[in-house]
């Protein structure tokens, strides 16, 4: 796939700079991920997710908001492949285009709910003291609803809406990560390169930055990437709830609500938007396992 | 360089407290070479890192270069004081790159010129240019622990504490380091304060030692001391005879207070 010289140049073990270096980390990082067949299953599901979010237009064979009215409840045929639902509507080309709404809420709710909680567990662990008792106060108090009820008190206040439904998802998001970043500022902070650190006269915004920061980002990115798939479950429950996207925008748990009325005479409304939930959330957790495999800083 | 009055240095809360440090003074000449010897728990780290200001439940004086020290450090202070650790493993941190590690330093100091001090750095702890982006777990021990002093070094401090530097390290390693700091020593005429358990490092490294047992300075020696062997305390000679290896006769002598 790579070229000699590119491999030996990633591979070496003096690179001739930061940049060197730093492609030379990742391309090892790949290695290791690549080496694990599951989790190549899983980038390949996402990559799937993403071409399908991406070219919506050209995939779907029909318009995913309109349908006609003699074209419903059709099962699965050639000219619609997965049926129609009671507007008419391909569920194909709305399955396509969901695939744009679901990768947005979990990138959006991944980079906001994970810097929150990386920023406040950090400092929390850094500072200690009575920072330390309000931040993870806060954070038990976030912790002791169950996710799928806060963010359905959280989206009912807000309103209906995909911008809502992505920050009721992204408060009940991070205190877990939170916790994590604090657990491991925990176990480094008091290390001799900390010492080393704050005798080089940092202040505690380089330090926290510079040096905790970098040692909390594996743990959680794979914890992120574990959590992608409840998130889709979660604006799948509220689009199901009516409480996601706004109606005629197609969304895969909505769309399974959609069709539960007529769940046994037309299996196929809310069977083929579920099949597409599962793959996606299969694939994210496969991901997820092949990153701690790779980043885990206990396992290396 | 360096005048310690009465430093006291207290651990845990107030019912289960332990005294680490108990009312040691010390003073130490500007290009001088010191050393604190003692068994493991005699206190001679807790006292570099007090003087470090990694710790901050001391009482009593310190003062470097003349100037009191107080419980929070300046900047100012961490150019004049560095420190290497006794773990060249744990004194690394393993998400920078080697370049990064001897930067650090200079941005915080906003020192101009980095890329041609990084380069002086690891030159003159003899890493050549070839180490510099590599991460400390591509280094061996030996080497990593010539980044940590390279690393102390770089913002040309006049005061250098060592924490069992050499401990951590095989024993043909050892030798190349004390013969590297010994060098650094002579071509800048910084200063030393050596924390070891073992009198033949402090013998090569320290014009004169503190002998230090439960927080206490049982003796301050010189060198000439050591060769002669005419040591005062009971304890420093038990120390004396430990250091020249194990003997059976000698460790039935030893009392144990």
């Amino acid at each position: 796939m790579l070229s000699a010289a590119m491999r030996d140049w990633l591979l070496s073990d003096t690179p001739h700079s930061r940049w060197q270096a730093r492609a030379g980390r990742l391309y090892l990082g790949w290695l290791a991920f690549a080496r694990n067949p599951l989790a190549l299953l899983g980038l390949l599901i996402l990559l799937l997710l993403i071409v399908m979010a991406i070219f919506a237009p050209w995939i779907a064979p029909h318009n995913p908001l309109f349908g006609a009215l003699e074209d419903r409840l059709l099962p699965p045929s050639g000219e619609f492949l997965l049926g129609t639902d009671e507007q008419g509507r391909d569920i194909f080309s709305r399955i396509v285009y969901g695939a744009r709404t679901t990768l947005y809420i979990v990138c959006l709710v991944a980079i906001t709910a994970a810097p929150v909680g990386l920023i406040i567990g950090a400092t929390a662990g850094y500072v200690g003291g009575w920072v330390e008792t309000v931040l993870m106060r806060l954070t038990d108090a976030f912790l002791a609803f169950p996710k799928l009820i806060l963010a359905l008190a959280f989206a009912a206040a807000l309103g209906a809406g995909l911008e809502n439904a992505v920050l009721a998802i992204a408060l009940t998001a991070w205190p877990p990560y939170a916790r994590i970043a604090r657990a491991e500022t925990l176990s480094v902070r008091n290390s001799d390169y900390m010492a080393a650190a704050r005798m080089t006269g940092a202040g505690p915004a380089r330090i926290l930055f510079g040096h905790i920061m970098p040692m909390c980002v594996p743990s959680l990115v794979v914890r992120v990437s574990l959590d992608m798939a409840g998130i889709i479950l979660i604006a799948a429950g509220l689009g199901f709830l009516g409480l996601g996207v706004a109606p005629p925008q197609p969304e895969w748990g909505s769309m399974v609500s959609e069709g539960r009325a007529q769940i046994l005479e037309q299996w196929w409304i809310c069977t083929y938007p579920g099949i597409a939930i599962c793959i996606v959330s299969l694939g994210f957790n496969l991901i997820g396992d092949g990153l701690r495999d790779v980043l885990d800083p206990r396992g290396a | 360089m360096i005048s310690i009055q009465d430093l006291t240095v207290r651990f845990g809360e107030v019912r289960q407290q332990v005294t680490a440090v108990d009312g040691v003074s010390l003073d130490v000449a500007a290009g001088e070479s010191f050393g604190l010897v003692g068994e493991s728990g005699s206190g001679k780290s807790t006292i570099l890192r007090a003087v470090a200001g990694l710790i901050d439940n001391w009482t009593g004086a310190i003062s470097v270069d003349g100037r009191p020290v107080t419980r929070r450090r300046d900047r100012a202070f961490y150019r004049l004081v560095q420190m290497v650790f006794q773990d060249p493993f744990g004194s690394l941190h393993p998400k920078h790159t080697i370049d990064r590690i001897l930067s650090e330093p200079l941005i915080v100091h906003r020192i101009a010129d980095i890329e041609n001090r990084v380069r002086a750095a690891l030159d003159q702890v003899q890493l050549g240019a070839r180490f510099r982006f590599r991460y400390p777990h591509q280094l061996s021990g030996g080497q990593r622990q010539r980044v940590a002093i390279a690393r102390a070094l770089i913002l040309g401090p006049r005061l250098i504490l060592l924490d069992e530097p050499t401990s951590a390290l095989d024993v043909s390693i050892q030798a190349e380091i004390l013969n590297l700091l010994s060098d650094i020593r002579q071509q800048s005429g910084v200063t030393y304060l050596l924390v070891s358990h073992d009198l033949g490092v402090v013998a090569h490294m320290c014009d004169r030692f503190a002998v230090m047992r439960q927080g206490k300075v049982v003796e301050v020696a010189t060198r000439g001391d050591l060769a002669t062997g005419s040591l005062s305390h009971a304890y420093s000679r038990q120390l004396l005879l430990a250091s020249r290896g194990y003997d059976r006769a000698v460790i039935d002598a030893f009392a144990d207070e």
